[in-house]
């Protein structure tokens, strides 16, 4: 039996299956290592950062309107963000859940929560979404560990009318050094 | 002939570049050796750092249950990852010790959902959930549940309430 597969792997067809078979493993694991550790794209769904990404619902017809975004990942090798960057991180309260909010005050900063002032703890962040009516944020859940971010969006890509830089917003009034 | 066509058949399976994909996948999903350092973990794991494998399944499938050791980036610094002991799951009350250098003022906390309590095993000299707070399971980077390093202490690690 053994001997009829070794004929079989042989000939044409199966020996260049083979080959393909070979090589699309090795391009899978290129695309998990790179979009593990390098560039990723990924749909953003939900209002909370409305003026910045379109809003649409997180249900199956309403999220094929959200934008496909570009994460790049070399942020994580030395956790060094700037206010103003949007960021995604996997939510504190349910790991397998992964939010895009922008990084509002980063750690030892102050930030103004309604009316009185909140000194981020060493190591966190406060992030928040842009559009504050609609956000579920760090005004609910407090400052997030900066071990949970997963990523920095650097570019809309599509739908094509919306391609560009997402910016780096400050919001006025909401920072005090 | 056959022996021939079985060494070509050989040839093709070693050049594909098994150590690199078995590379990949161990360090990504399966077991990663790691060095840990530092006295918290005291009576399990030696001062000097001992290696542990670990495995990164069961964060992924929440297969993490009270008495695992798990590594975790630090909340207070996400470039350092720090072994403590997992004492209870999100929805548990836990009564912790606050100080036991200093006395023993007992308080209790209810961990809230998606949380975890860690704490070293020496809780003289460990910084954990007594000083942060419970930590969200996004920060659990994998559960060590084998020693390997040095090699007269070889074994799995124990649950331990």
């Amino acid at each position: 039996m053994p001997l009829v597969c070794l004929e079989i792997w042989e000939m044409g067809t199966l020996g260049s299956l083979w080959l393909l078979a070979r090589k699309s493993a090795i391009g899978a694991l290129f695309g998990i290592t790179i979009s593990d550790r390098y560039l990723t794209i990924s749909p953003v769904r939900g209002n909370s950062m409305h003026p910045t990404f379109a809003a649409s619902s997180t249900t199956f017809p309403g999220y094929l309107r959200g934008d496909l975004v570009l994460i790049e990942r070399f942020c994580l090798h030395d956790f060094k963000f700037c206010n103003g960057d949007v960021v995604i991180f996997l939510s504190p309260s349910d790991h397998k859940q992964i939010f895009v909010k922008r990084l509002i005050a980063l750690p030892g900063e102050w930030v103004q929560v309604s009316c009185d002032a909140f000194k981020v703890p060493e190591g966190h962040c406060w992030v928040e979404g842009d559009n504050s009516a609609l956000s579920w944020d760090s005004r609910s859940f407090g400052p997030i560990p900066m071990g949970l971010i997963r990523g920095r969006v650097t570019h809309v890509i599509w739908p094509p009318h919306r391609i560009g830089k997402v910016e780096r917003k400050m919001q006025a009034g909401k920072f005090t050094q | 002939m056959t022996t021939g066509r079985f060494y070509r058949f050989l040839h093709r399976v070693t050049v594909v570049p098994w150590r690199s994909i078995a590379g990949e996948a161990l360090d990504r999903v399966l077991l990663v050796a790691k060095t840990v350092r530092g006295p918290s973990m005291l009576p399990t794991i030696n001062i000097t750092g001992d290696i542990v494998a670990v495995e990164r399944i069961s964060p992924r499938w929440s297969l993490i249950t009270a008495g695992d050791i798990v590594l975790l980036r630090s909340p207070e610094n996400p470039l350092k990852t720090v072994t403590k002991r997992v004492l209870a799951l999100e929805g548990e009350a836990v009564t912790f010790v606050v100080d036991p250098a200093k006395g023993d003022v007992v308080h209790t906390v209810l961990v809230p959902k998606g949380h975890l309590w860690v704490q070293g095993d020496n809780i003289y000299e460990s910084r954990d959930s007594r000083q942060f707070g419970p930590v969200p399971y996004g920060l659990i980077q994998g559960r060590a549940f084998c020693k390997v390093w040095p090699p007269e202490n070889f074994g799995f690690f124990r649950q331990k309430m």
